[in-house]
Order: C-alpha cells, then structure tokens, then sequence
C-alpha cells in the first residue's frame, strides 16, 4: 500500500501544472467568452506528447500510465476545463475503445496517429432518444459487400468537427436489442458523414459540442470495431475509461476553484480582518478540502486498478459521483465566497462552477454512477 | 559537437519566506527547481542538438537530491548526467564550487560549455566566468542567442543594459546564458516515462584531478559571516481621505522636502 | 599571504565607448569613504582607447591616483583584453580592495579576474562596510531579495566586490582637487583573443535610464492599462526632464510597459529624491529595488498594500483620480 505518486508521476505533475499555468490558463478566459476550440493548445499539447499519455510506445504513444493521465487532465481542468475534457475525450473514448478492442492492423492504423495528436479522437454513442438509456440506438448499420451504411445521427459529441476519428455506435441487428449494437471507427471525409449544428452551453464552452450525421454513410468493412454485436459492451466499457477522465476534469474544476477561494480570502478584507481568518470560512472551507483529498484518492484507486488489470467498473462510478458533486460543491461555494465579485466575470469561479455542472451530467449522470454502484452492491 | 550544460537545483526563491526572528530561511516546503537561467542554457544546448545533432551532457554540483534535476534534464532531451556530489564540495563558495565543476568538465568532451547567466539563490553570475578561466576558455555571458556555423564559429547574441552585442566566438568556449530570452521546451511525456530508466552518474572527488584545498569550505576565500532578513524602514503615515485631500497632503509632502 | 603588502581601494572605471560610466562615479565616492576609514587612498583603474585626459575627472570626483591604461586593444570591451589589463594592474600595484560596477561589464570581468587572482569577489553589493579590524565588510541581497547577506574574504587580496549601480552616492565634483595620474602598459598576449565584437546595437528606447531619474512616477497593477500609463506620463512631464515613468514588474509581464523600466529584484535599482508609487502592492522584489529612494509617496486602493511599510506618505485611494488631480495642481 503506497498513497504516493512514484517519481516518474510526481515528474509529470510538475510538467502539467507548468503547461497548465503557462499555456492554458491565460487562454480559459478568452474561449469561453468566444466559445472557441482551443486549437492552439491542442498542439502544444500534441508536441510535447500529451495526446497520447497512456498509449504503448509501439503504437507511437508515451508509454505512461493512467494515473499520469489522471493527473494531466486534472491540471489542465484546474485551470481550464474545456481544455481538460478535449484530452479527456480524446484518449479515453476516441483512442481507448480501439486500443482495447481494435485489431492489430486498426490500432497501426489510428493509434500512432492519434496519438501524436495529428489526429483528435472522438466518440458517439448519444443519441436524441438514446441518453442514459443507451440501448434505445436508433441508429443503424447495414453490411453491404465490403462497406457498412450507416444512417442516423449522435448528439452532444465532445471534440466533434475538430476530430478526426470518430468511434461510433449503430444497431446492426435491431431484434437483438443492445445485443445487436456495433461499433465502428469512422474517419471525417468518409462518404455520407457529416457534423451537425454547434450547441450552445451553459460552461465548457470552448469545448466542440456538435451533433453527428450519418446519411448512408460508408464505412469500410475493416472499420468494424471488436464483433458485431459487441458494441454495447464496448461503449460501457468504454464509459468506465471515460468517467476517471471525467472524475480528474471535475477534480481539477474543485481544486481551482479552491485555489482561486484560499487567495481570495486571504487577500480580501473584511471588519478588519481577512475573510479567511473567520471560522465559518475555516471549518467550509477545511471540509470542502476533505472532499477533494477524497475525490483524489478514489480517483487514483480507480485509475490504479485499470493500470493493474483489476476490474475497476464501480469504482469509476464512485470517483466519477463523488468528484463531480465535489465539484459543483466546491465552485458554488465559491463563488460565494468571493461574494459579488464573484458572482462577476473578473474573477474565474463564475466560470468554474459552470464548467463543474456537466461533470454530473455528461459520460453517465450522477444518477446512472449510483446505479451501477448499487448494481454491484446488490448483485 | 559536443556540448557540457552546467545546472543547478535552487528553491524556487518567489516562495522563500524568512524567519524573521533568526534570519534564516524557512526551507520547509518551498519547492526545489532546475535553477532557471540554466534551464535557459540547457534550452540553447538542446536547440544546436536539434539542428546538429549535437551530444548533450548535463552536470551539476549538488547533494545527491539533485538528482531530480538531472531527471528533467533527461525528459528534456539531453543524453547524459552527472552528479557530482561529495561532502568535500560542501561549504564551497563561487571560487570552489567552480574549481570542482572545471576539474569534472576537464573529464569530458566538448566544443561549448554552458551554464546558466546566475542563479536565483545566490544571484552572483559568477561561477560561469570563473569556470571558463579555470578552463582556459573564452567567455560570453549574458547571451540571449547563438547561431552555430557548423563548424567552429558561433555568433552569439549578447543582451547589455541598453540593448545588445553580436560576438564571434570560435569553440571551445563558454557561454552563460539568460532565461528570459530562450523559453525552454517542457519535457516530454515519453521523455518523463523513460528519465528514471537512465543513468545518472554520480561523481565525487575520486572522479576529478584537483587539489583538495581549492576545494567546499577550504578552498573558499569568502565566508558569510551573518545573514539577516532585511529591515524595513519605519512606515510613514497612511491617510483615507478624499481626492482632494491626497493631493493637498502630497503637494504639502512635496514642499516639505524640497521637490517643489 | 602577506596582507600588509596590499594597500588601497581601487575601483574598476568602467566606460563605454569614452564615456565614464555613472556607476564608476558612485564607486569613487563610496571608495573615498572607505579609503578614509582605512588611511589609505582612492586609485583608479583606467582602462580604455583615448581616455587618459578624463582622468582629471576621476581626481574631481575621489581618486587620489588614476592608472591609465590607454590602448587600441582596449577600445571595446571584451572580456580578455579587459582581463589581461587589469590583471597585470593588479598584481603590479597590489590593491587591498578593488570596486567594480554591477553591470553586464563589471559583472563579465570581475568574476573572470578573481579566478585568475584566485581570490574571494562578492557580487551585486549594496552595502560596503570596514570592520574594526580594517577588513571589508560587503552586505549583499540573496534568495531573490528575501535575505540580506554580510560576506568577507579575510585571508585573500584582493578583496573584491562588484556593486550594484544606483546604490553609492557620487561627491560632487570638486574642480579643485590634485591627484596623480600614472600610466601603465599592459603587455598583451594576443594569442587569447578568441571573440570578436561584430556589432553592438543600442535601443532607441534604451535613453531612458530610470535609475538616472531623480524623480520616478512608477505604475503598478492599479494604473492597469496603457491609458492609465499616460496618466503618470502626464504627471512626469510636469516635473520636465529630471521626471521618468518607471514600472512594476507586474505591468511588465503584461507587456504595457518595456522591460528597461521596471524597478525591482529583477529590473533595476532606483533610488531618486522622490518615488511616487502609483498602485503598485509593493511585493518584496519590488521594495528591493526602490526602497532606498529619499522620499516615497505610495498611492493604493488597498490601505493593507506592503507599499505602505515603506512609504513616507501612504494615501488610500484611486490612481485614476488623484494622479490626474494632482497634474493639474502641480501646473498652477
């Protein structure tokens, strides 16, 4: 049992909060005013290997491990949390699914790619009528020869338009329910595919949110990811690699914005005194650390155990939940502390407990984390 | 070309507090860094790498945690490091501690030596000149910039106080180097991944040919005989008052003191 | 070593291109100080291309002797050709204490000759002191402004310190004074000459030296933009040429204001008859390079700003308004 990091991991947590503090966070402000992808980040991010954290070396990646990849998506999340979900979708629902169910040649062919950031990953399962109940896929894929046509559309997709490999799910055999689902690899440019309208949002507004359309797309037969049929098992297991990317992105929106309070209440004077020297502010603020140090912790268990081969399903569920809510606890307060000033774009907190809201929201909503923790409780 | 880069772990002075009742730091919890202007020097190292596939070697002169700094070195990109750390150098003043450097450099090979411009502990500036003349080897510090010609000329940027040099140096020679004009790149990540798995050669005093008694403590002809936090001088009055009344209250200031 | 056989304090006379620099001026005064607390003398160390007949200047403002050193090789500075001069200077006249200004020159040249003298040099002093045993004593920032240091070197000669510029206060000239001038002829070993000076470039903006300034109108977060920058503009120009605007660091990094401007730990020392602080908080770095103005007048929204602890008048409010104000008082 050891709670630290190893040094290789306590190296890159220093890189990552450079990165974070000297090329992310001076841009947060601006795209989310403009609601602009951060393009410019996401290739500085690529030159230094960032976009490909815990890919083997073999298929062009930096060989780490997803405790590293944990901790880069809480430091970009500090302190921007659209630049934290861009890596977050990018490697655990674009590049994840195929480095662990693709074929040797699919994972040549996309990993080093992605990888390097040349190529930005993506992933649609959500559909209009297919939210948390993921099985009701009303879009569909018919083999024909050598190509599959794909028909329907996917909503809410993270990194879309800038992406260039998408994973995507489509019913190949409606009789069979979530049986009948399948997964595919579909690259921007194949015939028949197109993006969608823009959303507009209420935080992680820089992030690319946009709707996918299949109009007898063509995909090519050698694009079908793991067996027909298996798709539904790929996106949840897909989904349990996304949600500790999630739970680091609202980690990282927590410890911003108790960052941005701690100074803030030191500098910030009131009756005389600091606002951090009042014992309501203390014994708050003492507890919402508590709840960040948690949310770490099972964070880093959930990532230990996909690192070590350990199944590890419900305990995505539970940091994902927990850090979350932690999130949203730790930004509406605040922004409370800093008062109206708060409440104000001057200062960053508005934005972050913006941002915080999605995380109990997108890759499974609180109320799906406790169900598939109460899955396995009551199993 | 082959290229030595003289670096240095600091604390990362920005977050140093002082007792002020004894004067000393406070060393707990300030964070270690690769000392800034040498990262600089590194950066420049790593670029003429980049171009002419240079051979990078790091050494710094410390205890044997400063092995971390080497570390980033090796996620930075260079391709070998030194540690050269014994209890002789301990105490060691600029003199010493550059004789020690020298002495290891002297071990190696190589067409440039680099250190960084100062360090943000000490501020001194000194050690980089003081190596090249043990050395036997031109100077040019404060240089923001360097173009290699491939063979044995480099034309180097010189920042001065109101504006800047370009000087021709032929290698061997050394050069100290300013941070704030050459951002360095950040380690990579496979570069972090595979730090640990190098080796970092540690050094001492039986891996260098010096006289003991230029050496730390001994070979140091200066010697801090107190530090102190430094005294503040007693406040002046602060007013609250209107617009109107600052500036009478400036304008009376003003006069008291002769300005107007 | 026999320390009875070096005598005096001698200071390094930097010039640039034929003009002596203001920090060896200052350098002269805080020598004579010293010199007189020893019973010792004020020499000079001249080198250049052309200059020995300013060397009546170096006696106007301190030096009882100047060595001259006047040779071509010596027309640019370069590290050693400069090395080779005044190493043979020292080692021939055997000085006690040698100044050398904190500059890129003084701090290219002094470090490089200490290690040929194997000798002790402290750098970047603001403070030089004898102690009562006649030795010197040189009192130093370190840990970025955060410790002051006391440092000496009892067992070598000579002792060596560079000194930061704007630090020492210069005499004035006295027209009157005699000293001596003597001339030395280093001897130069060619062969060494490995760098070259291929061009040297002066920025335009660079005229303005704020720690020549004796009044410095200096903006900090508080004047927040470039329009606010005008303001204290405008406010120094009612003061004429005698009044710079100067900066904190923080509105450097921010890019409103050139780096040549910026007062502090990492910019420059300053320390005119008045300093007007204009919303600057005033972090440590930056008290260490203006505290020792004569007289600072802080102005800030924030009455808890460590500004305060060193201002002689500390006024709570906003720049915006009383900077304006007070121009417009100053021109009646």
């Amino acid at each position: 049992m050891n709670f630290n990091l190893t040094k290789k991991q306590e190296l890159f947590r220093q890189m990552i909060r450079e990165f974070a503090e000297k090329e992310v966070k001076p841009l947060a402000v601006e795209i989310d005013e403009q609601e602009r992808f951060p393009m410019e980040t996401i290739e500085k991010m690529a030159k230094i290997g960032l976009m490909g954290i815990p890919v083997p070396t073999q298929y062009g990646g930096a060989g780490g491990d997803h405790i590293m990849y944990t901790i880069a998506v809480e430091e970009l999340s500090r302190c921007c949390a659209t630049t934290g979900v861009a890596l977050s979708a990018h490697t655990s629902l674009g590049m994840g699914p195929i480095l662990e169910n693709g074929t040797e040649e699919q994972k040549m062919k996309y990993l080093p790619k992605m990888a390097s950031g040349e190529w930005i990953g993506a992933f649609g399962l959500t559909e209009p009528n297919a939210g948390t109940d993921a099985a009701m896929q009303q879009t569909t894929a018919v083999l024909e020869g050598d190509h599959y046509v794909l028909n329907g559309s996917k909503i809410f997709i993270t990194n879309a338009g800038y992406a260039h490999v998408y994973v995507v799910f489509a019913m190949t055999d409606k009789s069979k329910g979530n049986k009948g689902i399948s997964a595919f690899i579909v690259e921007q440019g194949m015939p028949g595919f197109s993006i969608g309208k823009k959303e507009k949002k209420l935080g992680i507004r820089g992030s690319a949110t946009c709707e996918l359309i299949f109009e007898n797309c063509i995909v090519p037969k050698e694009n079908l990811l793991g067996a027909e049929g298996k798709g539904f098992a790929i996106a949840m297991k897909t989904l349990d690699g996304g949600r500790i990317g999630i739970a680091s992105q609202a980690l990282g929106i927590a410890q911003g914005a108790m960052d941005e309070t701690v100074k803030y209440t030191k500098e910030r004077k009131q009756f005389g005194r600091s606002i951090a020297q009042f014992q309501n502010t203390q014994f708050q603020m003492a507890d919402l650390e508590t709840r960040i140090q948690a949310a770490r912790l099972l964070v880093r268990s959930a990532a230990f155990k996909k690192d070590n081969g350990i199944p590890y399903s419900a305990d995505a569920a539970m940091c994902k939940l927990f850090a979350a809510e932690t999130a949203m606890e730790m930004t509406t307060k605040a922004v409370q502390f800093h008062g109206g000033y708060g409440y104000t774009r001057e200062y960053p907190v508005e934005r972050m407990m913006r941002d915080a809201k999605i995380t109990e929201i997108y890759e499974g909503t609180s109320e799906v984390q406790r169900m598939v923790i109460a899955a396995k409780l009551f199993k | 070309m082959k290229i030595v880069v003289c670096i240095k772990q600091v604390p990362d002075t920005t977050e140093v507090k002082i007792n002020p009742v004894t004067g000393t730091i406070i060393r707990e919890g300030i964070p270690s860094i690769m000392n800034p202007d040498d990262k600089g020097g590194l950066e420049l190292a790593l670029r003429l790498k980049d171009e002419f596939d240079a051979h990078v070697t790091v050494i710094t002169m410390g205890p044997p945690q400063a092995d971390a700094i080497l570390r980033e070195a090796y996620a930075m990109g260079v391709d070998r490091a030194i540690l050269l750390t014994d209890r002789a150098f301990a105490g060691a003043d600029t003199l010493a501690t550059s004789h020690a450097l020298a002495a290891a450099i002297k071990n190696l090979d190589y067409d440039l030596v680099i250190t960084g411009r100062q360090a943000i502990d000490g501020d001194t500036a000194q050690v980089g000149p003081q190596i090249a003349e043990h050395l036997d080897l031109p100077q040019v510090s404060y240089v923001a910039d360097a173009k290699y010609d491939g063979k044995e000329t480099i034309r180097v940027k010189k920042e001065t106080e109101d504006g800047y040099q370009i000087l021709e140096a032929t290698t061997p020679c050394v050069f100290t180097v300013l941070a704030s004009a050459i951002k360095p790149r950040y380690m990579s990540v496979r570069g972090i991944v595979e730090a640990f798995d190098k080796e970092v050669e540690t050094w001492t005093v039986q891996n260098i040919t010096i006289e003991p008694e230029k050496l730390g403590g001994k070979g140091s002809p200066t010697r801090v005989k107190k530090s102190f936090a430094k005294e503040l001088k007693q406040p002046g009055a602060v007013y609250e008052v209107t617009p109107e009344e600052s500036v009478d209250l400036i304008i009376a200031k003003l006069k008291e003191k002769f300005i107007i | 070593m026999d320390k009875s056989a070096y005598k005096n304090v001698y200071v390094f006379i930097e010039q640039r291109g034929g003009v002596i620099q203001p920090v060896a001026l200052e350098l002269l005064g805080k020598a004579s100080e010293l010199a007189a607390t020893l019973g010792e003398k004020v020499v000079a160390l001249f080198p250049g291309n052309n200059i020995a007949s300013q060397a009546q200047t170096l006696i106007e403002y301190g030096a009882d002797q100047v060595v001259v050193m006047d040779c071509p090789e010596l027309n640019d500075y370069l590290t050693e050709q400069y090395a080779q001069a005044m190493y043979q200077a020292i080692m021939k006249f055997q000085p006690s204490i040698v100044l050398f200004g904190a500059t890129t020159i003084g701090r290219d040249l002094a470090p490089r000759l200490s290690a040929r003298l194997e000798t002790g040099l402290t750098a970047d002093c603001t403070k030089l002191e004898i102690s009562e045993d006649g030795q010197l004593m040189m009192t130093r920032p370190a840990f970025g402004g955060n410790l002051m240091a006391t440092i000496m070197c009892t067992e070598h000669r000579p002792q060596m310190s560079t000194v930061r510029p704007g630090v020492m206060r210069r005499l004035s000239a006295d027209k009157s004074r005699k000293g001596e001038v003597i001339t030395f002829q280093p001897e130069f070993n060619t062969a060494k000459f490995r760098v070259k000076l291929v061009e040297t470039v002066k920025n335009d903006k660079g005229k303005i030296d704020i720690t020549e300034a004796k009044i410095l109108v200096s903006g900090g977060r508080g004047v927040g933009n470039k329009e606010g920058f005008d303001k204290l503009q405008a406010l120094a120009d009612v003061f004429g040429d005698k009044a710079v605007v100067s900066s904190s660091r923080a509105m450097v990094d921010a890019g409103i204001m050139e780096a040549d401007r910026q007062v502090g730990q990492t910019g420059k020392t300053v320390r005119p008859d008045l300093y007007l602080a204009c919303g600057i908080s005033g972090a440590i770095q930056h008290l260490a390079g203006m505290e020792e103005s004569d007289l600072i007048i802080a102005i800030n929204k924030d009455k808890f700003a460590p500004i305060f602890n060193v201002a002689d008048l500390g006024i709570v409010g906003d720049v915006h308004k009383i900077i304006p104000m007070l121009t417009e008082r100053l021109k009646k």
